[in-house]
């Protein structure tokens, strides 16, 4: 799934995956600051994005 | 390739005759050149409607879904592999069928064919690997190999993996291709070229879905596509959602695509979306050493946990 969206030109760092178990606090932690860093470098997505409705 | 009519003809009269079947699902002649078109035969006097030639790009394992006859079948290569695919996901029952399987040696590109005409094409006929195209002012020769659909320039299984009957011994496979040459091309880019080359690529679909409609694999009594409670993807042609579109198609078929063409022929626009199914398919190659629809035995790679398998993209 990543791999055809990497394909179809979504940024490597846009998309993650994880698996924390509901023990695993600062695993949690540590992840979410790891995504929110790399997507932040990347900014906005501007890609598989509607921008508004188009009126013919 | 008459010889192929023939013997097709043979077959398909004694099994119907013999009532080994209910009925054959094979080719006829189409009301225009290169359009041949699926045909079901029911009884023994019917089956001089059938024909074989390089129009055959069809993909037949689409009409036997959910079918409760027994079935007599045309298969080349790639049906026969869709035809497993269906056995697999119990959509047709291998004792329902007999698998009439013919070696393929490929199938002629009518997009290829009707660019090089000169002109509209009244006939096209072929003989010896030649492809001979008459149109109003000429008849032009092509060389077959020339002509062919991209799939099948490239294709490893021409013949049947499945079959009860054969009507002609096995051609040799090509050894010599490079199947993924072009999904490497688009990998070899960087993100926002190849963003920008899915943006032109989709750019002319009209969302007629002809591509979902050709593919044995599509099936589902209601597409997502179809469904407006709740509505997965909007039913416009604004490209986020066109883009979408083909995003799930090709995902929904990811580990179950032959790359038999049927989508990309049905095509009205002539997109080749297959770019997409094959990324599918480069990557179940070469992360679970997986190809669909070659044994009835094993299962789907994405229908299998083997403790191997690779999980590098999991933080
Ligand atoms: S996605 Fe296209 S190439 Fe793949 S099995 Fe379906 S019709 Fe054939
Ligand atoms: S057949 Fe072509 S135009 Fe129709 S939905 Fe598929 S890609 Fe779009």
């Amino acid at each position: 799934m990543k791999n055809l969206l990497e394909h179809m030109g979504m940024e490597p760092d846009r998309l993650h995956f994880s698996w924390i178990s509901s023990a695993e606090s600062t695993k949690f932690v540590a992840v979410v600051n790891q995504i929110t860093a790399k997507v932040k470098a990347l900014g906005p997505n501007q890609r598989f994005v509607k921008k508004a409705a188009k009126v013919a | 390739m008459s010889t192929y009519t023939d013997k097709i003809r043979e077959t398909a009269q004694r099994l119907l005759k013999e009532c080994k079947v209910e009925m054959v699902i094979g080719f006829r002649k189409g009301s225009q050149p290169m359009m041949n078109e699926p045909c079901v035969v029911r009884s023994p006097e019917e089956v001089d409607q059938l024909i074989w030639d390089s129009n055959c790009g069809i993909n037949l394992a689409n009409y036997l879904t959910n079918r409760k006859e027994k079935i007599g079948i045309v298969a080349k290569g790639c049906d026969s592999r869709n035809i497993v695919t269906h056995i697999v996901e119990n959509k047709i029952a291998r004792e329902q069928l007999v698998i009439i399987g013919v070696p393929c040696l490929g199938m002629i590109d009518k997009r290829k064919i009707a660019a090089a005409a000169d002109g509209e094409i009244l006939s096209v006929t072929e003989a010896d690997g030649q492809v001979m195209v008459k149109t109003a002012q000429a008849t032009q020769t092509f060389a077959k190999s020339d002509v062919l659909q991209g799939n099948c320039s490239v294709c490893t299984h021409r013949n049947p993996v499945i079959h009860d009957e054969m009507i002609a011994e096995p051609v040799p496979e090509q050894t010599d291709v490079d199947p993924y040459a072009d999904v490497a091309e688009i990998d070899a880019m960087t993100p926002e070229q190849r963003h920008a080359f899915f943006e032109e690529l989709l750019a002319p679909c009209i969302r007629c879905y002809a591509c979902r409609n050709a593919c044995p694999l599509c099936y589902c009594p209601t597409c997502f596509v179809d469904e407006s409670k709740p509505q997965w993807v909007g039913k416009g042609q604004d490209p986020a959602d066109v883009r979408t579109f083909h995003f799930l198609r090709a995902y929904h078929c990811a580990g179950r695509c032959t790359d038999c063409g049927a989508c990309q022929r049905a095509c009205p626009v002539g997109i080749n979306m297959r770019l997409l199914t094959k990324k599918l398919n480069k990557d179940c190659l070469e992360l679970y050493g997986w190809e669909a629809g070659l044994s009835t035995e094993t299962r789907p790679a994405l229908d299998d946990y083997q403790p191997n398998d690779p999980e590098n993209f999991i933080h």
